[in-house]
């Protein structure tokens, strides 16, 4: 049996189980950047395009890697910009004089 | 230690600091944090892979990967920072594809690469797999973003004999994998590449603007699922840690969205919802009975009289770009002692969070964004719910009326307050082409404008009272 394969499946499913665990915990209020951080972790298929045009042996093979590495390198840089752009915005109540003590009391 | 296995303690590494970046996601005060140790760990896995042997001799044609990630960074980076916040959801939807889109090309590669040596059955499927899901979130996502940047209609765009043609692509897409993976057939390859390109078309075209947040999801999860397919392909445990993990938080996400929409994803996906105005819709209503209409001084007066407000912003706040006069007049409410929230809806605007975003955008603090069922609980107590640019979320319809087309989805009760406020442009309802029976409440008053001009007219009257 090919156990490599096996080995394969058994992180692909040990990871569903984590991330699922760690993604339910994620508050609607980032739901935005959960998605676009997550697209930028997809990003990662980088490595698999350098690895393909790094071992391109044909025409053909070199100007799909060469392809892949861009939009690869579109997505990781472009996802991890953006969502460093959206989770800078997300601040706390800064204190502020103007704020009045009657803000925290139930009417 | 060899050099291979440094390597892959180094993509360990990577792998490790994504699952931290997803855990940081869990408060907005180390979610940003998170992000940077993950790009950090990116960064370490591509440095790592230029010093992979690929096949027993070092990478080839490093200065062509160079060239092209440079290309890639100089059109990423400035699109990245300067595009508005308001093109948010599309530029989302447009990184997402490029993933599915160089996921798809990898698997093709490989392919190619490993034909001569007859791969095992299993190995062609994983390829198959990376290919028609890479493929379908390329194209799909392309679609996504064209109905986003409205270059062209956001309305579900539909044909007779749609589902048939759709089961049609499927069934020769289907009969294409099977025969592939018998024959190990390079040019069928391309036929299905081809094929799925069509399908990622035909898949998003009948899916309108207000599902958008579900569908954005869902191919969000499809390149996490291609990229795990290809990590199958190149046995790398990197590629399928990360690929799983998107995978799962965009199915997650999927399941979440579609049930604040209160239908099933079948429903979503394949329905072609607002498309057509249904029978319930505005003929039954048309009889007569009338709005009463304000003007944004009266408005102001009624906030200045409240103790606790309520704002409910959907889509309309966003192509009014009205956030900053909003959370201008939120301020100046609180400076008079009025207690001010925002409630927030899971699927208001065009992705998942979006309202978040946008009001974050204009320095509202996150703790004044409530989730439905809070913000529904402070609802009872308000005096003023004002509903900026929402119309189908705010819908009693959703509770009331079973012969609704939006019946059961959860909604927030702006009914519940004291006074209901719309800021609207017209009377047309909203997305999904339902009257909204909230707008003849007798409790309900409409400023008919645009949603900025409005909320600054409201500004300087609460400033002059």
């Amino acid at each position: 049996m090919h156990n490599v394969l096996i080995q394969y499946a058994t992180v692909l499913i040990l990871t569903a189980f984590v991330g699922t665990e760690i993604i339910a915990k994620v508050p609607s209020i980032l739901h935005t950047p959960l998605m676009s951080g997550s697209n930028a972790i997809h990003g990662v298929i980088l490595v698999g395009s350098m690895l393909i045009l790094g071992g391109a042996t044909t025409n053909l093979q070199e100007v799909l890697g060469f392809l892949a590495v861009i939009l690869a390198t579109l997505n990781v840089v472009g996802g991890f910009v953006v969502t460093d752009r959206m989770l800078e915005m997300f601040k706390p109540r800064a204190p502020r004089v103007k704020e009045t003590p009657t803000d925290e009391v139930a009417p | 230690m060899s050099r291979e296995t440094l390597i892959d303690l180094l993509y360990l590494f990577s792998a490790t600091t994504f699952i931290v970046a997803l855990k940081g996601l869990g408060s907005p005060k180390h979610a940003r944090r998170g992000n940077m140790i993950a790009a950090f760990g990116m960064l370490v896995a591509i440095v790592a892979t230029f010093f992979k042997y690929v096949d027993g001799h070092a990478l080839h044609h490093v200065w062509l990967i160079l060239l092209a990630m440079f290309i890639g960074v100089i059109i990423a980076v400035p699109t990245a920072r300067f595009v508005k916040m308001t093109a948010m959801p599309q530029l989302v939807a447009i990184f997402n594809g490029v993933g599915g889109g160089a996921a798809a090309l990898v698997s093709i590669t490989e392919f190619i690469h490993i034909k001569s040596s007859h791969p095992a059955t299993y190995v062609i499927l994983e390829v198959l797999l990376g290919v028609l899901i890479g493929t379908v979130s390329f194209a799909g996502s392309a679609i996504a973003f064209a109905k986003l940047q409205e270059l062209m209609t956001g309305r579900p765009i539909t044909s007779p004999g749609q589902q048939l043609i759709n089961g049609l692509v499927g069934v020769i897409a289907v009969s294409l994998i099977v025969t592939i993976l018998v024959t190990a057939s390079t040019s069928l390859l391309w036929i299905l590449f081809a094929l799925s390109f069509v399908l990622g078309v035909i898949f998003v075209l009948p899916i309108g603007g207000a599902d958008v947040p579900v569908l954005i999801s869902l191919l969000n999860a499809f390149t996490g699922l291609a990229v795990a397919a290809s990590g199958f392909t190149l046995g790398s445990n990197l590629l399928i840690v990360a690929g799983t993990l998107v995978g799962a938080s965009g199915i997650l996400l999927t399941r979440l969205m579609s049930k604040a929409m209160g239908r099933s994803l079948s429903n979503v996906l394949f329905s072609a919802f607002g498309s057509v105005v249904t029978a319930s819709g505005a003929t039954t209503r048309d009889d007569g009975r009338s709005v009463r209409s304000g003007t944004p001084e009266d408005i102001a007066i009624l906030l200045g009289f409240s103790s606790r407000v309520v704002i409910i912003p959907g889509y309309g706040l966003a192509v009014a770009q009205g956030q900053h006069v909003l959370r201008e007049l939120a301020e100046l409410l609180e400076s008079k002692g009025i207690e001010v929230f925002y409630a927030i809806h899971p699927v208001a605007g065009r992705m998942p969070g979006h309202m978040n975003v946008l009001l974050a955008e204009a320095n509202v603090p996150y703790e004044q964004l409530l989730e439905m069922d809070e913000a529904n609980s402070e609802l009872a107590t308000a005096d003023v719910a004002l509903v900026v640019g929402a119309n189908d979320t705010v819908n009693p319809a959703a509770v009331d009326d079973p012969s609704s087309p939006i019946y059961g989805m959860p909604i927030i009760h702006a009914d519940l307050a004291e006074n209901v406020v719309f800021l609207k442009r017209s009377m047309r309802p909203g997305f999904a082409g339902i009257e909204n029976d909230l707008l003849y409440n007798p409790k309900t008053t409409l400023v008919f404008g645009d949603a900025k001009d409005t909320l600054t007219k409201m500004v300087a009257a609460v400033k002059a009272n």
